[in-house]
């Protein structure tokens, strides 16, 4: 599914060239799930974005479904990223106007999907999170599981092949928290490939794989089960 | 994305910020409705000085003794020019049917007095056709009698103004005999009110019968001669005409020179139109301004919007789908601007024309249409750089953003 070979990612911050990818090789089959730890500012998000078509990499390759993606134009990542990729964000990203069902349409809008086919997937889609009844809720009508819950349901509504989740249970509570890796759990399980950035260790178990990111460097790759805590994956 | 749903996504996030969009508005409510006011109100002036001069009679040729242009050699062969007289102006009423009045006219100023009360006047000579040529009406009495055109009698009617200074308090004047120059008239009527009209204040003058002002003033020539045509006559051949009659009774010299009211009125139409135009320019300006004001916002929409922008890009929007996005924004903003900016010049026109019935105040189609496509024009100019900016935003940047 995902290739990667000698990427790397700098970019400026205050004047200063910040290395958020150094050299970065993996290799991750479909239906894989892989969680990505590290410190802050290790890279970890660069990564996901630039797995995400969102960033570019200054060099190196990326191969995602057969097909050298880092060179594309913009508009050719675009279209990548509508129809292959689903995101997933801590913080939701749910347009504040607009309500559930809307939200969840964005995607299928800018695809230029007829209407018809839109309402349905929808429906389909919230229903796939146990949300049928909140169609008409705008965010601040939800909870912020019910919210993380219409985001997901936006990210697969598409069908991606990549779903991509940023700290997904970062500002959600225990319970709801579990919801939504279950529903991951279940996603992935049906056969999508999974990436999730994670600082907390009960999520970075369920993966099936872990990588360990120090200062854009791959340190350790190790099976989910296997992860502890987080102070002694970090260290060198 | 289809237009639909672009419009309903635009129209969303412009009903998000309600009183935002409603300033933004009302800048180019108001750009557009000045300049449809202020084009209404200058093709109002247009048209009310037309309709000043149609008042006046527009099928009027106005007959001038003298040729204003220069022709051929100066005096050597034909000596002084012939004059306008009484008999040429009766030859014009009888030979030329097209004709249907013709008011031969002798002007000069004399002294006219009641009792003790004395004013100089203006003198006019005339005949009874003068009062429809020049659409007057008499308020008392009546005007010159239709008698034979060389009869001098002594009866003059006067001016509003003047009767009012020669008879303070309300006195009766018709009837009474007042004295103009050294010659005793009686008086038979008094003129309603007029004013100025081609530079004359028939307000301020005495009207007599023209053979009598001709023995007043010792004159044997007129002064000019106002001929009014039919209708349904042709005002250049009639014209025509009348230059080849009075040349036939003049030796064959062309020694007059007959104006129409048309060359008058279309100068005075274009002045005004040029006004109007340059005024329209000046509101239009405004518009310029309200181009700026949403500019303004969009940016602010955009800076607001910024993590929305990138969570679009994150789902599947192009570069291009964004800059639509913003670009349908602005110039639905423009075009709602611009159609509400219509409604309320069109409102203020017609209290306008509540309060000053006689001015004929209605915008310009081409004012309308300028007015609505500069407002969608500019909304779309000062929109570009704000959804340009948009489209450019880097996604990731966008998405971390706070």
């Amino acid at each position: 599914m995902i290739r990667l070979e000698k990427i790397c990612r700098t970019y400026q911050l205050g004047g200063q060239p910040v290395h958020a990818l150094v050299d970065v090789d993996e290799h991750v089959p479909a239906g894989e799930h892989v969680a990505i730890m590290g410190p802050s500012g290790s890279g970890k998000s660069t990564l996901l974005y630039t797995l995400g078509c969102l960033d570019r990499p200054d060099s190196g390759s990326y191969w995602l479904a057969g097909r050298e993606v880092a060179r594309l134009s913009d508009e050719e990542l675009t279209d990548v990223r509508r129809h292959h990729i689903g995101f997933v964000f801590q913080s939701f990203h749910l347009v504040p106007r607009l309500t559930a069902a809307e939200n969840v349409e964005l995607p299928m809008v800018f695809a230029g999907l007829p209407r018809a086919e839109r309402r349905e997937r929808v429906e389909a889609a919230l229903a796939s999170v146990d949300l049928s009844d909140r169609l008409d809720h705008r965010p601040d009508q939800l909870s912020g599981g019910e919210r993380q819950r219409v985001a997901l349901a936006r990210a697969t509504v598409m069908q991606p092949r990549l779903l991509l989740a940023d700290e997904p249970t970062g500002n959600l509570d225990t319970s709801s928290g579990r919801q939504i890796l279950d529903l991951l759990d279940h996603l992935n399980d049906a056969g999508t490939t999974l990436v999730v950035v994670t600082h907390d260790p009960s999520v970075a178990r369920r993966a099936g794989r872990v990588i360990v990111l120090v200062d854009g460097h791959v340190v350790r790759r190790l099976p989910g089960g296997e992860v502890m805590g987080a102070a002694d994956l970090f260290a060198p | 994305m289809t237009f639909n749903d672009l419009f309903r996504f635009a129209l969303g996030s412009l009903g998000g910020h309600r009183l935002r969009t409603a300033l933004s508005l009302l800048g180019m409510v108001i750009g557009v409705a000045a300049v449809v006011a202020l084009t209404a109100l200058g093709e109002g002036a247009r048209r009310y000085v037309i309709e000043q001069f149609a008042s006046i009679g527009t099928n009027l040729l106005i007959v001038v003794p003298g040729k204003t242009e220069t022709t051929g050699l100066p005096g050597m062969v034909g000596g002084m020019p012939n004059e306008l007289t009484l008999l040429d102006a009766r030859a014009l009423d009888r030979q030329i049917p097209e004709i249907d009045k013709v008011a031969p006219l002798v002007v000069g100023t004399d002294d006219a007095s009641f009792g003790a009360r004395r004013r100089q006047v203006a003198v006019v000579g005339s005949t009874w056709e003068f009062e429809e040529v020049r659409k007057l009406s008499v308020a008392r009495g009546e005007f010159l009698p239709k008698a034979d055109l060389q009869r001098g009698r002594p009866v003059v009617v006067l001016g509003l103004k003047v009767a009012q200074e020669l008879f303070p308090g309300g006195e009766e004047p018709v009837g009474r005999i007042v004295r103009i120059g050294g010659w005793r008239m009686r008086v038979i009527g008094v003129l309603a009110p007029r004013g100025v009209q081609l530079g004359m204040n028939l307000d301020d003058v005495v009207i007599v019968p023209v053979v009598t002002a001709m023995k007043m003033f010792d004159r044997r020539s007129l002064f000019r001669i106002f001929v009014q045509v039919h209708g349904s006559a042709g005002l250049e051949a009639t014209k025509q005409k009348v230059l080849r009659l009075l040349a036939e009774r003049h030796d064959g010299t062309e020694d007059v020179t007959v104006l129409t009211q048309d060359a008058l009125v279309a100068t005075f139409s274009q002045i005004l139109a040029a006004l109007t135009l340059a005024v329209g320019a000046i509101a239009a300006i405004s518009l310029s301004v309200a181009g700026i004001g949403i500019m303004n916002v969009m940016l602010v929409a955009v800076a607001e919007r910024t993590r929305e922008i990138g969570l679009l890009r994150a789902v599947g929007a192009g570069r291009r789908q964004v800059l639509v996005v913003f670009l349908t924004e602005a110039a639905l903003l423009s075009a709602a601007g611009g159609l509400l900016g219509l409604a309320v010049g069109w409102l203020s026109i017609e209290i306008l024309v509540q309060v000053f019935p006689a001015l004929p105040a209605s915008p310009p189609v081409w004012a309308v249409g300028a007015a609505l496509a500069l407002s969608f024009g500019v909304g779309l100019l000062f929109g570009w750089l704000p959804a340009r900016r948009a489209a450019r935003l880097d996604p990731v940047l966008a998405l971390v953003s706070r």
